[in-house]
């Protein structure tokens, strides 16, 4: 499943390998996994996600996330997750993932039609 | 036609017709080589523009003249760690690799900013730097957040934010020296001769010698040409200048009362390609600098990786 990595996945369905990326020995960082970070921006707001880091353990990502996209009260909470541990739906599922809502208009409001006179609704 | 082309003309027809539409491309869209690898150029050189932009004024945190000019300084360089941060985040998204991008920095592989080849002479430079070179790159940048590629987009909202305090800042510190004394003043004016005509090249070559532009543009990754964003940054700079009470270092500047915009003199492009081409008065030392902080500082990646591989 490791092309199914979130925004900063380096297996995207699409990317040719890239020469020279590959591991170098003797460099420790070129191994740290690779963090999605998720901020929430005050109490009350969901997790969005901002970016991601590379940091050697769940700690040090957390510790990293907050000096590199916290600098400014723009949090109150973080999240960080392995980019690999990420599972999300494909591009090319976009058809038959999400066509069904298409042809269901009456799970919108919008669908029933309301005298204007009634109160309320 | 095999199926395997036939689906390849599909993808760019969705391709194009989302650029078309002002929709944004995200990560795991197909996308054209050529786009993927232009990106990963522009973003890499803004990237590493971040980073190495951090040297010039980070010379000045340890003479900083006042605690409170310390801590807006320190605050202002470490925010250039965290723009080159969201960059390499956003590079990262089309395949690159962090460690393989700053390598290719320091082998001199990728560019950075021209301007970051200049030496910082007196604290003044600090607050032209923040006034005029952090402008440039505002202007710059501003339209780059409704790129077509999503987290370059996204990327440059948060730098925009930021950037705002770090001119904000620079412009400031050169009004209370033009309130001192006449050697701070002569101070601020040398800066400003200094620091001019490299900020009008931060825009790059003009439009009709800059080979990536037309591509850039069609693809929605850049909004303006180098030429447009260049006589926007004169126009927003001149009324300043004339606040400050500093001359800019140009005879020939003067408003065009028929078009409304400032008339300037010609930019010297064989310094931009000297400085480019390696050649400025800093690039030996700015790039030293980076290599010797990946390398002097590796024990301590090592030794986090050691400590995680332990515990974890």
């Amino acid at each position: 499943m490791s092309d199914l990595t979130a925004e900063g996945g380096k297996n995207t369905p699409s990317s040719p390998p890239l020469a020279g990326s590959g591991p170098a020995p003797g460099r420790g960082r070129r191994d740290w996994p690779l963090y999605e970070v998720f901020v929430r921006g005050k109490r009350g707001l969901n997790h969005v996600h901002v970016g991601s880091l590379h940091a050697p353990d769940d700690e040090m990502a957390v510790h990293a996330a907050r000096d590199v996209y916290t600098r400014r009260n723009e949090g109150v909470s973080i999240w960080v997750v392995k980019a690999a541990d990420i599972t999300a739906s494909s591009p090319d599922e976009k058809d038959p993932m999400f066509a069904p809502n298409g042809d269901k208009v009456y799970r919108h409001p919008t669908f029933y039609e309301i005298p204007e006179n009634v109160p309320h609704m | 036609m095999t199926a395997a082309a036939l689906d390849d003309v599909d993808l760019q027809a969705y391709f194009d017709a989302t650029i078309a539409a002002g929709h944004r491309i995200e990560p795991r869209d197909w996308m054209p080589d050529g786009y993927r690898f232009g990106l990963i150029r522009q973003i890499a050189q803004h990237a590493h523009s971040e980073i190495i932009g951090m040297q010039p004024e980070g010379d000045w945190l340890l003479a900083a003249p006042s605690l409170r000019r310390k801590a807006i300084l320190l605050a202002k360089v470490q925010d250039e760690a965290g723009h080159g941060m969201y960059l390499y985040s956003a590079a990262e998204t089309l395949g690159a690799d962090r460690a393989d991008l700053t390598d290719k920095l320091i082998e001199r592989r990728q560019k950075y900013s021209s301007i970051f080849n200049y030496p910082s002479l007196t604290y003044a430079d600090v607050g032209v730097i923040g006034w005029l070179v952090d402008g440039a790159a505002i202007c710059n940048q501003v339209p780059l957040c409704r790129s077509s590629y999503g987290p370059y987009a996204r990327a440059m909202i948060r730098v925009c934010k930021e950037e705002s305090f770090h001119q904000r800042q620079g412009y400031e510190l050169l009004m209370t020296m033009m309130g001192g004394t006449d050697a701070q003043r002569a101070m601020v004016q040398d800066a400003v001769d200094r620091w001019w005509w490299p900020s009008l090249m931060m825009f790059g070559p003009p439009d009709d010698d800059s080979p990536n532009s037309a591509q850039s543009m069609a693809w929605g990754i850049k909004r303006h040409s180098n030429d447009e964003l260049r006589q926007r940054y004169v126009d927003m700079s001149v009324p300043q200048a004339e606040f400050l009470g500093v001359t800019l270092p140009d005879p020939e500047l003067s408003l065009d009362p028929e078009t409304g915009h400032y008339r300037f003199g010609a930019i010297d492009w064989a310094e931009f390609q000297r400085v480019i081409g390696g050649h400025g008065p800093c690039n030996d030392e700015r790039i030293a600098r980076r290599r010797a902080a990946r390398d002097d500082n590796a024990w301590v990646t090592e030794a986090a990786t050691a400590y995680a591989e332990k515990y974890s």
